[in-house]
């Protein structure tokens, strides 16, 4: 006989062990899905997974694509672990990029050393302002900040879409949604000849050393770790709550920024309509299943960037839907959500007693 | 028997070479990168018409969809080139810079963008339909059917492609209509059906009877349907989703030139161009007229279909003035492609600003 039981504490090992299960439940599913659809699921799984990273230009392409949303999805664990449901960081992102990439246009006809670090640290204060408004509307107006951080994401991309088709758009462009191409001054260097990956690939590691100390290090990690337990237990501890929730967004906001500067700095080199493809958005798919641990994070972003890159090859040596990517991004959040169900309850087999 | 023996297996050598020529050169391969997804019913959609032409002139074919105009067209496109494609099409505005840059780094590969400015290479063409010879038709039937003389026209972005149809629609509206007035909303996207439609009920609560779209969803036709007014089908038939509203559609058919150029880097005789093909090659193709328009008005559609298409009408004839009243094009005189490529001013009859 099965009996579910519930557990006195949620398990730890479960707990690191269940965004495993749910890229393999993912993997299944996904060869189910194949083959219904009428492909080999272990050819299209292969084309999806593999073949994108087997040489070193493809691995450079997937270490670029995770840049990103390991940087926003490190920003976000701060604003999550702390109950701060921060569901804007696309906005972030969004604001960040026209911020530094107003910068990079003054300096459009201009080379030199000092431009770069202006540019980059005008995104990490755009997305911080950005970031901001849902903080300061939450800590003094008691406002939702998962509406008000999500609806300022649309708010950024009109503002985006208004300068690259008005005021910022390239004078010798005829008109076209594009600014002019940045200065080399204002690009991050490029690693290695010939491969796109760049330099944003620091700040990622960096942000992630950091956070894992500010985490487990600090005291600000231990109030972040207690509101996220339990609001009215760090209230009784008298942690000023106002102060952390604004700091929480804050970085959670240069992070996104970051990502922006990245983008439009490194592959990019200009601003137009669509600097990110809803990286945002996906990065809080990679905070939750990297179970908002800094190295988590890390393997959350690969495994969240090769979807991408397999939808792509499956589609080009496969003719598999390219939206096929999406899917799996949603069934690896899917099947976590629901195997989170073990982290409280136990599947206990017992001897049949009829 | 020695010279002959030679003679033959000679000529056998030369038969089987050319067979080898042949065969290579059929399997030119093509591939297209597309913005949305094959099935909007839109742009991308009409694309993948032309993409299945080439398939059934004999070569092979693969394409993407949904590339966003990030960072990832770029590496979509340096994986077409390097998996054994030899011409590759771009099909939207934001690969321009990608393509030109992919291009760079594989000269053997042939890359055809479209809407775009930029040829950086040898291998770089650009192709785009001259879609405002259609839109000059939409203008005449819509002139001659209103009974509001308010004409709805939902724009997408104020670039000068959208900013010509615009005025080549409310010059041939106000030749067989002068009292018509051209109100535009602004969607600021090319496929968004809630926006598309919100944009179209406002213009018909302004009194519009007719809407033309310059977006590539079937919401606003669908809207018009409900609504009782008339419409405009963009980029494909849209007929079947609203067959009362739709009176007809501007089609873009890419076909002939897809397989035109598929076939030219078969034979070898591909090279750089800049194509602008209207009404006359074939690009922009008008459907079936609606049984609701009257036969007067019929007759005067197919003549000016015929006179756009032979050259002996253009869509842009003098005089034109802009809304402040300035001369643009002098009596009898035609705008060049050069003014068309940049206008960026609204004609007389226009109603409100140009977005800056």
């Amino acid at each position: 006989m099965i009996k579910i039981v519930k557990r006195d504490q949620p398990s730890r090992t479960i707990f690191f062990l269940t965004p495993v299960l749910a890229i393999i439940l993912t993997l299944f599913a996904g060869g189910l899905i194949f083959y219904v659809l009428g492909f080999k699921p272990f050819e299209a799984l292969k084309f999806f997974f593999i073949v994108p990273i087997a040489d070193m230009y493809g691995f450079s392409e997937l270490l670029l694509k995770a840049t990103p949303l390991c940087l926003i999805a490190i920003g976000l664990s701060f604003c999550f672990k702390s109950n701060n449901w921060n569901i804007g960081a696309e906005g972030q992102l969004t604001f960040g990029a026209i911020v530094s990439g107003g910068v990079a246009l003054l300096f459009y006809n201009q080379e030199g050393f000092y431009i770069l670090p202006i540019v980059i640290l005008a995104g990490a204060i755009g997305g911080m302002l950005y970031a901001s408004i849902p903080a300061i509307l939450k800590t003094y107006f008691n406002t939702n900040e998962i509406l008000v951080s999500l609806m300022l994401v649309y708010v950024s991309k009109l503002i985006l879409d208004y300068l690259v088709v008005g005021p910022w758009s390239n004078p010798e462009g005829f008109n076209f949604p594009e600014t002019r191409q940045f200065s080399e001054s204002a690009r991050l260097p490029i690693l290695f000849e010939g491969l796109r990956i760049h330099a944003g690939i620091f700040l990622a590691l960096a942000a992630v050393v950091v956070s894992w100390f500010i985490f487990y290090k600090t005291y600000l990690g231990f109030q972040m770790k207690v509101s996220g337990f339990s609001l009215k237990t760090a209230k009784y501890a008298g942690y000023k709550g106002k102060k952390m929730i604004i700091l929480v967004f804050l970085i959670s906001g240069a992070c996104a920024g970051l990502a922006g500067v990245g983008e439009i700095t490194g592959p990019i080199g200009q601003l137009h309509r669509e600097v990110s493809p809803d990286y945002g958005f996906t990065a809080i798919i990679v905070a939750f299943l990297g179970r908002l641990h800094p190295v988590g994070i890390i393997f959350a972003s690969l495994i969240v960037a090769i979807t991408y890159l397999g939808a792509e090859t499956a589609q080009i040596f496969m003719q598999i839907p390219k939206y096929t990517g999406q899917v799996f991004q949603g069934m690896i959040l899917f099947f976590l959500l629901a195997s989170d169900y073990l982290l409280f309850f136990k599947i206990k087999f017992t001897g049949s007693k009829n | 028997m020695h010279k002959i023996f030679i003679r033959s297996f000679v000529s056998s050598l030369v038969f089987l070479f050319t067979l080898t020529v042949a065969a290579v050169a059929k399997d030119v391969k093509a591939a297209f990168v597309y913005i949305g997804p094959t099935g909007d019913h839109g742009w991308t959609y009409q694309h993948d018409v032309g993409r299945k032409a080439v398939e059934a002139a004999g070569y092979k074919t693969t394409y993407v969809e949904g590339v966003p105009e990030s960072a990832d067209a770029e590496r979509v496109l340096r994986q077409l080139a390097n998996s054994g494609h030899d011409v590759i099409f771009t099909t939207s505005f934001g690969y321009m810079n990608p393509t030109n840059k992919v291009a760079k780094e594989f000269p053997n590969v042939k890359f055809e963008h479209a809407t775009g400015y930029k040829r950086e290479h040898p291998n770089v063409s650009t192709y785009a339909a001259r879609f405002y010879e259609g839109r000059a038709i939409l203008g005449t039937i819509a002139g001659s059917m209103t009974k509001s003389n308010v004409i709805g026209y939902v724009a997408s972005f104020p670039i000068p492609e959208v900013i010509r149809g615009i005025n080549s629609f409310t010059l041939a509206a106000q030749k067989v209509n002068p009292n018509i007035k051209t109100k535009i909303v602004w969607a600021f996207t090319w496929y968004d059906p809630g926006k598309e439609s919100e944009a179209a009920k406002a213009l018909i609560d302004q009194g519009a009877d007719i809407i033309a779209q310059h977006t590539d969803s079937t919401a606003i036709v669908q809207i018009a349907e409900k609504a009782g007014v008339y419409a405009f089908g963009q980029a494909s038939d849209m007929d079947k989703f609203a067959p009362k509203a739709v009176l007809t559609s501007v089609e873009n058919n890419w076909g002939p030139y897809y397989v035109e150029r598929v076939k030219a880097v078969a034979n070898g005789t591909w090279n750089q161009k800049d194509t602008w093909h209207g009404i006359g090659d074939g690009m922009v193709v008008i459907s079936d007229l609606d049984s609701a328009i009257p036969s007067d008005v019929r007759a005067k559609v197919n003549q000016l279909e015929k006179d756009l298409a032979s050259g002996k009408v253009h869509a842009f004839t003098g005089p034109i003035y802009d809304q402040k009243g300035n001369l643009m094009v002098a009596d009898g005189k035609t705008a060049d492609d050069g003014m068309l490529a940049g206008m960026m001013t609204y004609v007389k009859g226009v109603e409100g600003d140009i977005p800056n």
